[in-house]
């Protein structure tokens, strides 16, 4: 055989679906940006300047990082943008911008990058820096004191921190239909639950992410929520309430499903979410914070490992 | 068929079997080349020296014994050998090349058309292995693993490859004969015709149970045609013959039956063809024929970083010269345009799940995925089932990260086969 021509040969198969890293981060910040920019049209020109920095902040210190560690350059992906994104989305609108640069760079730096980076990620970044940030800067992480020079047309307590307070009492003038239509103060981008819903819906039918989690992390936290309000309706509030308030929608669709820090199987990831909606709830009702879905978050990523042991059978696996 | 994702659309690939196109029922017959190429297995001893040299004449149907063991080829033209050299095929696999300058003039061996006569399954063995869809006979008389049920695979197992179809839909008579000898040379009674689930009727007299297979991808493989139709599933790492069942493709069966009806050994292969624009043709090509030969037939040009495939898309190989021949298990030659052939990048794993949702063996791929890339293969063997594996490619084709995960998969179970031989070849040398 006489080899006039050569050619490139490559394994199988040959075909790819065109899926892309790029694309699911496009989509990401797509299905988040309804949110965020209601965040923008509630707090004005700071909730900008956040969101922008958070994004900037997030992209640099990831393109520094792999710099300096000697690691292919990864920004282009997107997502540390999305991070950068989510991140922001949490915070109060005045927070200064040495604690957003500081964030960033806990979520990118700290929580991803030294775990080996994009995939390698145990937790959810932009859940370990809002958790650092809200113990290390209490009073500037606080949505009341933060917003404090804020004038509304509706009740400027931020409701989780009302009803923790006071009892359900607090919160009777509150309606339901406003909170969803993003009629309360909170994080930028988590207080227009109309908005969260619309993009995290989006998500599930583009196949971004799975509806199991978001789908048993709203159960968990209802049925939970539904709980505590049965035993005592004047110190807890509805499970409605807890769905519409706080982090509540925005942790089910844009932070619990992030892809390294959750479970890949059925039962697991239904698992993963109502335990985590369930200790949203807990916390809020009987520990220390308002609103404390990130340790929620970090604990379900901390048993992440142990729930996706639980898998189907393999084809012709022998026990 | 879609096989892309759409940025904006909602909608998902799903992948079929292709099925036969309307109107093939013609096939395009590829002259009989000047010289055609057969690839002989060459044993290991590195001074096997063939029992062939150059300017030896061949007739048409003539076996090839190159070493004087079991291993054979079948000439499939009358002619010269001009040439005997060794090629180094997948995986490592030791080949030397028959080349033979073949005459116009056809002379056929009737070797085997004295022999047909006797009837048994070993003096079968002994000429039909390298017929075209090559039967794989030994398989029915390994005492180890009797086998209960013949399959007569009238499916094709990768997608746009619809030869098998082809031959089930065109070579009734062959096929049904071809059935009959089985039965009568082996004496197992049960077989089983596998068809298109929506192709199921017309084939019931031809001499066995036709049992439908879905559409979907990749259901027409074996180990999922054994779970999922026979309900009989393959313990992982084992074979189908290991539960008694032999898969046998149609045109395999149908050149027994040609054979033996006709008295000549079967040269001739179908083969799909599916050039750069997708387009599915029939041909019918002399076996060791090169693909040059064929594409030249239907007008293809290969340009730098193009692939040409033997078989579908999602499992065939790739080959790095146009004068590599047909083979008689080549159902499908696939050319591919550089811009279209998938790319594999060295991106990390980012635990999305789309290959675990996609896998039909139910494996868990994102945790194997990260074993074999350390190289772990044993630890991915006991602990995340990687001998369940069908090698359908389907993880692959879905990897948002684009990692070759087949590819790891392939080269992970070549190499514990490879370390287990060497185990045992060391400790028989010790013992």
């Amino acid at each position: 055989m006489a080899d006039k021509q050569k050619l490139i040969v490559s394994f199988a198969p040959f075909w790819h679906n065109g899926s892309r890293v790029t694309d699911r981060s496009m989509q990401i910040l797509l299905a988040a940006s309804p949110a965020a920019f209601f965040g923008i049209y509630r707090f004005g020109i700071s909730a900008l300047g956040v969101l922008a920095l958070a994004v900037s902040s997030a992209v640099l210190w990831e393109l520094a990082f792999t710099r300096v560690a000697k690691r292919p350059v990864s920004v282009g992906d997107g997502t540390a943008a999305v991070i950068g994104l989510l991140f922001g989305m949490m915070l109060p609108a005045t927070l200064p911008w040495w604690a957003v640069i500081t964030g960033t760079f806990l979520a990118i730096v700290v929580a991803r990058q030294i775990y080996g980076g994009i995939g390698a990620n145990p937790f959810n970044p932009a859940a370990v820096a809002v958790a650092i940030l809200m113990l290390a800067w209490k009073q500037r992480m606080d949505i009341d004191s933060a917003l404090v020079n804020y004038v509304f047309d509706f009740p400027a307590a931020f409701p989780l921190g009302a009803v923790k307070a006071f009892g359900t009492g607090a919160i009777k003038e509150l309606s339901l239909i406003d909170l969803f239509m993003g009629r309360q103060v909170g994080g930028i981008g988590t207080i227009c639950g109309a908005a969260l819903s619309a993009g995290g819906i989006y998500l599930v039918l583009r196949g971004v992410i799975r509806w199991e989690i978001p789908v048993s992390f709203l159960a968990g936290a209802a049925a939970t929520a539904g709980v505590f309000h049965a035993v005592d309706p004047l110190r807890f509030a509805s499970p409605a309430f807890h769905l519409l308030t706080g982090f509540t929608l925005f942790g089910a669709f844009f932070l619990a499903t992030e892809d390294a820090s959750s479970p890949v199987n059925f039962i697991p990831m239904l698992i993963y979410g109502a335990v985590i909606g369930a200790i949203v709830v807990f916390i809020r009702n009987i520990g220390v914070f308002a609103e404390g879905l990130v340790f929620a978050l970090l604990v379900g990523n901390l048993i992440q490992p142990l729930l996706d042991k639980i898998r189907p059978k393999a084809l012709g696996k022998v026990e | 068929m879609t096989t892309k994702n759409a940025f904006w659309g909602f909608g998902l690939p799903r992948l079929e079997h292709t099925p036969l196109p309307v109107g093939s029922e013609r096939l395009e017959a590829i002259a009989l080349p000047q010289t055609v190429t057969l690839l002989h297995r060459r044993p290991e001893e590195k001074k096997a020296i063939p029992l062939l040299k150059t300017g030896d004449a061949v007739k048409t149907g003539q076996k090839l014994s190159l070493y004087g063991n079991a291993d054979y080829v079948t000439s499939p033209a009358t002619g010269k050998v001009v040439s005997l050299s060794p090629v180094t095929g997948n995986f490592g696999r030791n080949l030397t090349a028959v080349t033979v300058a073949t005459d116009p003039q056809e002379n056929f061996d009737g070797e085997f058309d004295a022999a047909r006569s006797l009837l048994s399954l070993d003096a079968a063995g002994k000429f039909l292995a390298a017929v075209p869809g090559q039967p794989g006979l030994e398989r029915l008389t390994d005492p180890e693993r009797p086998i209960k049920t013949i399959v007569v695979c009238g499916v094709d197992e990768d997608i746009l490859v619809v030869t098998r179809q082809h031959v089930l839909a065109s070579r009734l008579a062959d096929i049904q004969h071809g059935i009959q000898i089985l039965k009568q040379l082996t004496g197992i009674e049960d077989v089983v015709i596998l068809t298109r689930r929506e192709a199921i009727q017309g084939h019931g007299s031809i001499g066995g149970r036709v049992m439908g297979v879905d559409p979907r991808y990749p259901a027409a493989l074996p180990l999922l045609v054994m779970a999922n139709v026979f309900r009989q599933e393959v313990p992982a790492g084992r074979t189908c013959e290991d539960k008694g069942f032999c898969f046998i493709s149609a045109e395999a069966v149908a050149s027994i039956g040609s054979a033996f009806s006709t008295g000549r050994i079967p040269v001739v292969k179908t083969l799909t063809v599916i050039p750069k624009d997708g387009r599915i043709r029939l041909a019918q090509a002399p076996i060791g024929t090169p693909i040059g030969a064929i594409l030249k037939h239907f007008d293809v040009t290969i340009a730098e970083g193009d692939r040409i495939v033997f078989g579908g898309p999602m499992r065939g190989t790739a080959v790095f010269s146009p004068d590599h021949p047909v083979q008689p298990d080549t159902d499908a030659i696939l050319v591919l345009d550089a811009k279209a052939a998938a790319r594999t990048s060295d991106y990390p794993c980012i635990n999305c799940g789309e290959c675990v949702r996609v896998c039909p063996a139910c494996m868990q791929i994102n945790l194997l995925v990260r074993y074999l890339e350390a190289g772990k293969y044993e630890d991915a063997e006991e602990s995340y089932d990687l001998n369940s594996c069908v090698e359908c490619g389907l993880c692959s084709f879905v990897c948002v990260s684009k990692i070759p995960i087949l590819q790891h998969i392939m080269l992970a179970k070549h190499e514990l086969v490879r370390m287990r031989s060497t185990e045992t070849l060391t400790e028989t040398i010790d013992g």
